[in-house]
Order: structure tokens, then sequence, then C-alpha cells
């Protein structure tokens, strides 16, 4: 590379000119990767920027307090309310319908391709399982209104009447083509491939060994799964839940096509309701103009959302923390 | 433990219990067995379902007409364009910053306390609901920004959403590259961008391409976020062809155009009450899942092919 005809000192100095260069060149790929780095803090910045220099704006014509305890929620109607307690109640409810079927599901999932099936078997669930995660979600909206809900009112049709008559409060003689219920079902399919993945993995974590001296003292798959793997691999599992969780929580198109659009206080899934992502959703559909109450009202809503999600995480991260053994 | 002779009506209950929990162990396989497959059926039968519905609309036709009132006359050209442009914009955004961020933190954050700081955020971004992106477009790119309604703002948006993909994806994909690697481009002089260049980015390239596809088909089928910013459902023109007969042949103008994408077609369908909108919203599913699928499965496929390929 370096000319012969140089003398000793003349090439000490070229290769120390080459090496300044080069530093150089490090110094400035290293800031341009940092810059690309620092981005996320940057989006995380502007996120809470947004959320809150218009929450903000919503707050100084709201007050707090008729925020979080009015139970009317009907800003786009006159007198206009601003209780956010309905939505929070759709929210909460169709993701507890959710987690009721991915819970359950997931987790027997989870033990059974862990413990049970073979590794072959495990080869090809894994895949599956990811292929039905990457499903678009206004598709599962889709099978929510157009296939489970009707389902759902063929069952229950038939014995509607007479459960009316027992308990009319709680359920309706017929049921509506829009339900929690059904929307709620359809996450919890969503939702079960996450919980089954995350849930698997933590699982196989635990070392082979603790297996072993488990099936040495006697106990079967089942004990071995339940009394030994679960209790080692209990931080991952819940770290899965709490993911889920907070899935269900921010799940938009499934319940704005499916649940209804009904801002009301309640907590039976048979009936219609808003979530808070659905009211977004519904606003953003119609032209508001910008710097309007009604406007204002989908941030204060989103920063709700963020709020809610947020604790379920910090929750999760000390919980799976605590529950985290070292082996 | 004291008494080493059993008599036999102790043994004979042993006996019993052992078949019993042996019972209740292969009754669990097979409970998780059909869990397994009841949860993955009513999938499948749910898309069979929606595909019979959306057959009679699957057609040419439907590939290249615009919407319309008329569900019968009523197409996704418009949507399937609109889609390619906002995931290509996606891709220039996202695939440059997660990856150099990937890189960054992996490779020369160690333990600084501001990678550790923008390591949180990732992690906290990934958790972020997506509709919450799409206030985060509607308010900064929209409105601050100045930006519209329009494919840009669709396109940051989504990049944003799949940057925690890109950048986990990533760094695993760096990390499994084992520094014997790494201290022998070192060994032979070269610098840590050289190393990182030459060397550990080739190896880990398979992974980084799966990382990127699944991100991009969970941006394809994105929804919230972009009916948030106020994209268009009934848009019965094409944005401007990003290459021109004059000079200078390459015009950027379908980054300000105003756009439609599948999900926010799918979703006007679905939610109007005529069936036959709800078959065209049933077809228009079918082209989205097979996008997704298509996506997802060659991301797999090529997963598995360079887990195969490289042995350390």
């Amino acid at each position: 590379m370096t000319d012969q005809s140089l003398t000793p000192s003349a090439k000490a100095a070229q290769f120390t000119r080459n090496k300044q260069k080069r530093e150089f060149k490090e110094r400035i790929i290293q800031t341009v990767l940092f810059l690309a780095a620092f981005s996320c803090v940057l989006a995380t910045l502007a996120i809470m920027e947004i959320l809150i220099a218009e929450s903000w704006q919503f707050f100084q014509k709201v007050s707090l307090k008729e925020f979080l305890t009015s139970t009317d929620w009907s800003p786009l109607f006159e007198p206009p309310g601003y209780g956010i307690l309905p939505l929070v109640s759709g929210t909460l409810t169709t993701s507890a319908v959710a987690l009721s079927v991915a819970i359950p599901f997931g987790l027997i999932t989870a033990i059974y391709l862990s413990e049970f099936a073979s590794a072959r078997l495990r080869e090809v669930a894994k895949p599956v399982l990811e292929l039905l995660a990457g499903i678009p979600t206004v598709v599962y909206g889709y099978f929510a209104l157009l296939g489970v809900i009707p389902l759902l009112q063929l069952l229950y049709n038939p014995i509607g009447p007479t459960l009316s008559n027992i308990a009319p409060a709680i359920f309706p003689i017929e049921l509506s083509g829009f339900n929690m219920l059904g929307a709620g079902i359809v996450m919890g399919l969503m939702i079960t491939p996450l919980i089954s993945s995350i849930s698997e993995d933590a699982m196989r974590a635990v070392p082979v060994g603790l297996r072993e001296g488990s099936y040495a003292t006697g106990a079967t798959k089942l004990q071995t799964a339940l009394k030994v793997v679960m209790p080692a691999a209990t931080s991952g599992i819940v770290a899965a839940f709490i993911l889920g969780i907070s899935r269900a929580v921010g799940e938009t198109m499934i319940v704005a096509i499916a649940a209804g659009l009904q801002p009301v206080v309640s907590f039976n899934p048979l009936e219609q309701a808003a979530t808070i992502t659905a009211y977004i959703v519904q606003v953003s559909l119609g032209d508001l103009p910008h710097g309007s109450i009604q406007y204002q009202t989908i941030f204060a809503a989103g920063l709700t959302l963020v709020l809610i999600t947020l604790t379920f995480n910090v929750i999760g991260y000390f919980l799976s923390k605590r529950l985290r053994e070292k082996y | 433990m004291a008494q080493l002779e059993m008599t036999t009506g102790e043994r004979q209950e042993r006996r019993s219990t052992l078949s019993r929990r042996q019972l209740l162990s292969s009754a669990f396989a097979i409970l998780g067995l059909l869990v397994f497959f009841a949860a993955t059926l009513i999938l499948v039968a749910l898309i069979t379902q929606m595909t019979i519905q959306g057959a009679p609309r699957l057609n040419w036709k439907f590939l290249t007409s615009f919407p319309s009132s008329d569900p019968l006359q009523a197409g996704i050209l418009a949507a399937w364009v609109g889609s390619l442009l906002v995931i290509v914009t996606t891709m220039f955004v996202a695939v440059p910053l997660g990856v150099a961020a990937g890189i960054y933190l992996e490779e020369y954050g160690g333990t600084n306390w501001l990678a550790g700081l923008i390591e949180i955020n990732v992690t906290n971004l990934a958790g972020v609901p997506s509709i919450v992106y799409g206030l985060l477009a509607l308010g900064f790119f929209n409105q601050q920004l100045g930006l519209g309604e329009s494919v840009l703002t669709a396109g940051l948006t989504l990049a944003l959403l799949i940057l925690p993909i890109v950048i986990v994806t990533t760094r695993e994909a760096l990390r499994a590259i084992p520094s014997s690697l790494r201290e022998a481009a070192y060994a032979l002089g070269s610098s840590k961008w050289q190393m990182i260049w030459d060397h550990v980015l080739p190896y880990s390239f398979g992974s980084i391409l799966t990382g990127i596809i699944i991100g991009l088909s969970r941006a394809i089928g994105e929804t919230a976020p972009l009916i948030t910013i106020g994209a268009l459902t009934f848009i019965a023109f094409l944005p401007p062809l990003p290459i021109q007969p004059q000079f200078p042949f390459i015009s950027f103008e379908w980054l300000k155009a105003p756009f439609t994408v599948m999900p926010i077609q799918m979703f006007n369908w679905v939610s109007r009450p005529d069936p036959e909108f709800q078959a065209n919203a049933a077809a228009a599913g079918v082209v989205l899942i097979f996008m997704t699928l298509t996506l997802n499965g060659f991301a797999i496929f090529l997963r598995y092919r360079f887990r195969k390929g490289i042995k350390w």
C-alpha cells in the first residue's frame, strides 16, 4: 500500500494522518448512530408533549373532577358531558372478557407445547402461532361482527326470554348485533398466541435439571409442569399476562367495529359499550375543527389510555422482578 | 421411611394413586392438544367463512376499480396503491433509523446512562397502544409540522410504530454474532465501524431482514393510527406517479397526496349495514390477510433458512 521509496519518518507521518482521518470518520459514524437511537427518546417526548398540551387545553374548560367522576360522556351532544367513566368501564369490560378467554387458552397451550408436545409439533406450532398473530386487527373486527356475534345470537336468542324473566337487569331478551362479549372473545383469540408464545418461552427457559429432579421423586409430567416449572417461570408468565392486558386495553379496531358505540357505564358484556379507543376512532371519522373542545377530548381520552397501560406495565415490571427466580 | 416393608394394601393404594396421577397427566396432554387445535381451528373457520363471503367479489375488476357507492362496482385500486406508497415511505424511514439505533445500542451503547435511557424508551414505545401514535400523527405531524393528511404523515407514523420492532430484532441479530468474530477483525487492525460494516452486519443481515419484514407486515395491517390522521375512505383517484415523463423524471408529489389504505377501506365497508358492502369487506380482508401472511411466512422462512445456514 505505502510507497517503498518513502523514508521511515514520512511513513510514520502518513500513518498518523491516516489514523486521524479514520478516527474522525469513526467519530462521525458514532454520532450519526447515536442520533438515530436518540430519535426514540424524541418520539416519546413528542407523544407526551402532544397528549399533555392538548389535554391541558381541555382541562382549562372541564374540571378534573367532572372528568373523573361524571358518568355522562356525550361531548358531541347538547348539553355535553365529559365524564370518562363510561369509556373506562367499556375498556375494562372488553379487556376482562378478552383475558378470560386468552389466559386459560394461552396458558394451557403454553404448558402443552413446552412440557408435553413433541419437538416436531412444537416446530410447526410456533410459526403457526406467529402467523396468527400477524392477522390485521381490522380483519379480527370483521370476524367479531360477522362471525362470532351472529353465532352468539344464534345460541343466546332461544334462551334469552327465559333468562330475561329471571334477571331482566342482566339478560336482555335479544342479544344486540353489537356487544362487548363478541368483541371481547375475538380480542381474546387475538391475544392468545401472544400469551402462549411468551409463557412458553419462559417455561422453556427453566433448567432441565429442575424437571429431572421432579421426575426422580416420582412426579408425573402434569405435576412437574404445575408444581415445578410454572412456579419457576412465574416471572415470565406474569410478564406475558401484563402484555396481554396492555394489548387488550389499547386494542382499537375490534371494539370500534363490534362493541357498539354507546358510552354507558356498564360492566355487563351482553350490552353495547364504547371504549376509549373506539371513541377516538369515532370522533376521528367525523370532521372536527382543530382547537375545538371536541377535538381536545380525544387527546384527554388518549392520555387516560396511556396512563392506564402505563400503570399495568409498571405493576407488571415490579411483579415480574419480585417473582424472578435465579438459578 | 422407617418402615421398609409395605403391606399389600399400602402397595395397592400407592399403585392406584400413581395410575390416577398418570391418568390426569395424560388427560391434560389431550386437553392441551384440543385447546391448541380449537384456538387454531376457530380462526381457520373464521378465515374460511370470510373467504367464502368475499369469493364472488375477488376478481380483476375488484383490484382495478375505485371505491364507489354501488357495491358491485366498487374496488380497492386506490386502497392497495395507497398501502404500497405508505409502506415504501415507512420502510425508507424505519429501516435506516431502526437498524442504526439497534447498532448503536448493541455495539456502542455499553453501560452509559444515555444508552440506558434510550433502552427504556424503546421498551416503552413498544407498549404504547397504536392509536396513541395516531394522536401523535394528528397533533404533531399533521398540525404542528403542517404535513397534512398525506402519505408522508402516514408513513412517518407507521415508521415510529414499527421502530421498536426493528430495533429489538436488530439488537438480537447482532447479539447472536459470536465475539470471536469481532476480536478477529480487531486483531487484523480494523476499526470498530469496519468491523461492524464488513463482518458483523453481513452475518446478521438475514435476521435483521426478518425483523424488518415482520415490522412492515404489521404496518400494512395497522388501521387505527391512520384513521385518526383523517385518511379518507373515498378516494377516486391515484396519487401522482413517482416517475414523470419530463425532467427531472422523479417526482415526490405523491408524498403530499391524500390517500386511503387497505385496512381503512375494509373498515369503511365492514361498518355499513348493506350485506353487499360486507361482501366487499370480506374480499378486501382476504387480500389483506394474503398480503400480511405472505410477508410473515416469507420472514419465517428466511429465519429458518439463515438459522440452518450459519453454524458457529
